[in-house]
């Protein structure tokens, strides 16, 4: 082919690729759904936009299909008073300040991030953002126009180690952790401490992916822990995989943040899911009424933000009812799983008898407790 | 003794998920090597590797079809192949630089195509194993259990050693990726020689891909090959482009990342994320060692390794 005929093919290739795109972003193509702008019957109040920042995506199965299904609680609730839209796969580092101007640039008044990461670039963001409302979700530096929100995962952790206590025959438990941040370790030890409520002989060994979100590696990890004997798992990483890799191998696990039930069926003990719509519904109708104000809220069974549900049928009864008190205890604040005396790894009391750990304590967990074999990477 | 046999058996569990692990790397790096071979390098085998993962999936979803998934992941490998070829050797265009755009395509139009299949999941995929040979002690559960593909991949290597080097096609290919021109004056059609060691190229790296996605971690998830594409790329030029060390190489990467999952695991006192980059760590170290001879390297290295070729230029 000569170089004419060649530069010719790719100034025509060149030119349709320009043309195409420019029509796809003319005709909106951008950012994802969103739901319809509802026509207001007298044009009075605009509708509230709010918008959701994503660390994975929408159909991961675990935390950010538990995210998105809270948004769509929040619009059937609040229906025409109310825009949402949201992004996903945004990374925690300076990509995620970028998305939150870029909301707010779009007329978004409420914008929730949906990731630890999250914390800074929304810190810096908030400084510049000052008529809008910023929600953090399981971080802890907050603004006058940010703050934070939680959900107590570790009462889920807690309720999966009752069961999995009852449910191990080799008294080895497995967790896949992500990333070692304070949430996480609290849960790998509310697990044990579950669990050794009922079988004071388990033993949990954890392995760290460095990762929310990476099938494959959870794949690897959760085929590391069965192989080391661990014949029970739980994850705190936000796939279904480390539940199909227990299904593919015979064992049990426990499915996180969603209900999994689907993508293990033998595997499955039950989930411990987040339901983040009563918060949302709270949020958004705070912002709404002009009554939003700063806080740090961390909300549990009580609040009707954690639970564990679809919990398998042979599973001994025994085990269910253990699991019933324990949920009906935190729901009415006469049970307390950090409740002394808490031994660390190290046999020495981390928590003296009878003493109840305050959320302070609880946020700065970092060390494990005994029965959970290794070190923390980077921690005591 | 219950704690030795217990050591054993952990032993013949990580030997048999090495093998599994590498089979990925091992089908994307051959294929690579198909075409560095030719003498063309196709950076897109992520962005490749991707759109085979989504195309099998979406087959056995519909299918419920293990084979008709991976000839689907072949298919999209070598469709999105040709392509690249097409720019590459007829249009001249920069290898490096296609490369680079087809991965960044490939992510891309997998995710989008992908979207509606995430939260399927697969019929249960049914444990494979050979049949006399898996009852041996020890090493039936070692080296017997796996899927076929993991033992095609042993046989690819196998294979590609005798097509490249005891046959004429194979010493052709060779010669067009060492010196096309010559090639050339020999009357062989070089573009279509290089194009088809493209598109076999392509669909071993869509074999891959259609392994991860079905096999190794059967779900949809954007991303979901997380680098492998990326790592296959390496292992192909760390290991001098002979097949044999590609194989291995590919198991040392596979086996060194359980084995550091399986030491967290035993609580050895290592921080984790040290124990993560261990395996490209020991990977480059094991196989630039292997070929440290820099003669050794200048011979085994196609020498028209990214140039394009035009006749009559």
């Amino acid at each position: 082919m000569t170089d004419l005929t060649k530069r010719s093919i790719f100034k025509t290739v060149a030119l349709s690729a320009v043309a195409a795109a420019a029509a796809l972003t003319l005709f909106g193509c951008g950012k994802k759904e969103e739901a319809p702008k509802a026509e207001a019957p007298a044009a009075k109040v605009e509708p509230l936009k709010v918008a959701f920042a994503y660390v994975g995506p929408v159909g991961d199965g675990g935390w950010t299909f538990a995210h998105d299904n809270a948004r769509k609680a929040v619009e059937k609730e609040f229906g025409d008073k109310i825009v949402t839209s949201y992004v996903e796969n945004v990374k925690e580092n300076a990509d995620a300040e970028r998305v939150f101007r870029d909301m707010a640039g779009q007329g978004n008044k409420l914008i929730f991030g949906t990731t630890f990461g999250y914390m800074e670039p929304m810190l810096k963001a908030a400084a510049d953002l000052k008529d809008v409302k910023l929600e953090h979700a399981t971080g802890y530096k907050t603004a006058d126009n940010m703050r934070t929100y939680d959900s107590r995962t570790y009462e889920g952790a807690y309720m999966a180690g009752v069961i999995a206590g009852k449910m191990t025959k080799s008294n080895t438990l497995g967790v896949v952790a992500s990333v070692p941040i304070p949430e996480v370790v609290r849960n790998i030890n509310s697990f044990t401490l579950g669990a050794q409520s009922v079988n004071p002989k388990v033993k949990t060994k954890v392995v760290w992916v460095n990762e929310w979100f990476n099938p494959p590696k959870e794949t690897e990890a959760a085929t590391a822990l069965i192989n080391g004997g661990a014949d029970v798992l739980m994850q705190n990483t936000d796939s279904p995989a480390v539940l199909q890799t227990a299904e593919k191998m015979g064992k049990r696990a426990f499915g996180w943040d969603s209900d999994m039930t689907a993508y293990g069926p033998k595997a499955h003990l039950g989930s411990a899911v987040i339901n983040w719509a009563p918060y949302y519904i709270k949020a958004v109708g705070e912002a709404l009424e002009g009554k939003w104000a700063t806080s740090q809220s961390w909300w549990g069974v009580k609040e009707g933000a954690i639970d564990m549900v679809s919990v398998a049928a042979d599973v001994p009864e025994d085990a269910k009812k253990k699991m019933e008190e324990v949920k009906a205890g935190l729901k009415d604040g006469s049970f307390s799983i950090w409740k002394g005396p808490i031994l660390g790894q190290d046999g020495k009391e981390v928590l003296a008898k009878d003493a109840v750990a305050d959320d302070k304590f609880l946020g700065g967990i970092m060390f494990y407790v005994k029965g959970v074999e290794g070190k923390i990477p980077g921690g005591k | 003794m219950v704690a030795r046999e217990s050591m054993m058996e952990t032993y013949a569990l990580l030997i048999a998920a090495t093998l599994n692990a590498g089979t990925v790397l091992a089908l994307a790096a051959l294929g690579l090597l198909i075409n560095e071979k030719a003498g063309i390098v196709n950076l897109g085998a992520e962005g490749l590797m991707l759109c085979a993962a989504i195309a099998g999936f979406a087959a056995v979803v519909h299918t419920g079809n293990d084979l008709l998934g991976f000839a689907a992941g072949m298919g999209a490998g070598a469709v999105l192949a040709a392509v690249f070829g097409l720019l590459v050797i007829w249009l001249g265009t920069n290898q490096y630089a296609t490369g680079l755009a087809l991965s960044l395509f490939g992510a891309g139009f997998s995710a989008f195509v992908g979207i509606g299949y995430v939260q399927e999941k697969l019929p249960p995929r049914v444990p494979f194993e050979v049949p006399f040979l898996a009852d041996i002690p020890w090493i039936g559960p070692a080296l017997f259990r796996q899927h076929p593909l993991v033992y095609g991949a042993v046989a690819l290597a196998m294979g590609l050693i005798w097509f490249l080097y005891r046959t004429r096609t194979g010493l052709v290919l060779r010669s067009v990726g060492e010196s096309p021109e010559s090639a050339h004056a020999l009357g062989y059609n070089v573009r279509r020689i290089r194009f088809a060691a493209v598109v076999a190229g392509g669909a071993l790296c869509g074999l891959a891909g259609a392994y991860v996605s079905v096999i190794y971690t059967p779900l949809w998830v954007e991303g979901m090959v997380a680098g492998k594409g990326w790592i296959a790329l390496a292992l192909t030029t760390f290991a001098t482009w002979r097949p044999a060390r590609v194989l291995l190489g590919a198991y040392l990467f596979g086996g060194v990342t359980m084995l550091q999952f399986h030491l967290q695991g035993t609580g050895v006192d290592v921080p984790s994320q040290l124990l993560t980059a261990l395996p490209y760590m020991a990977t480059i170290v094991v196989l630039a060692l292997i070929s440290r001879n820099p003669a050794w390297i200048r011979v085994n290295m196609p020498a028209s390794l990214g140039k394009p070729f035009q006749p009559g230029s």
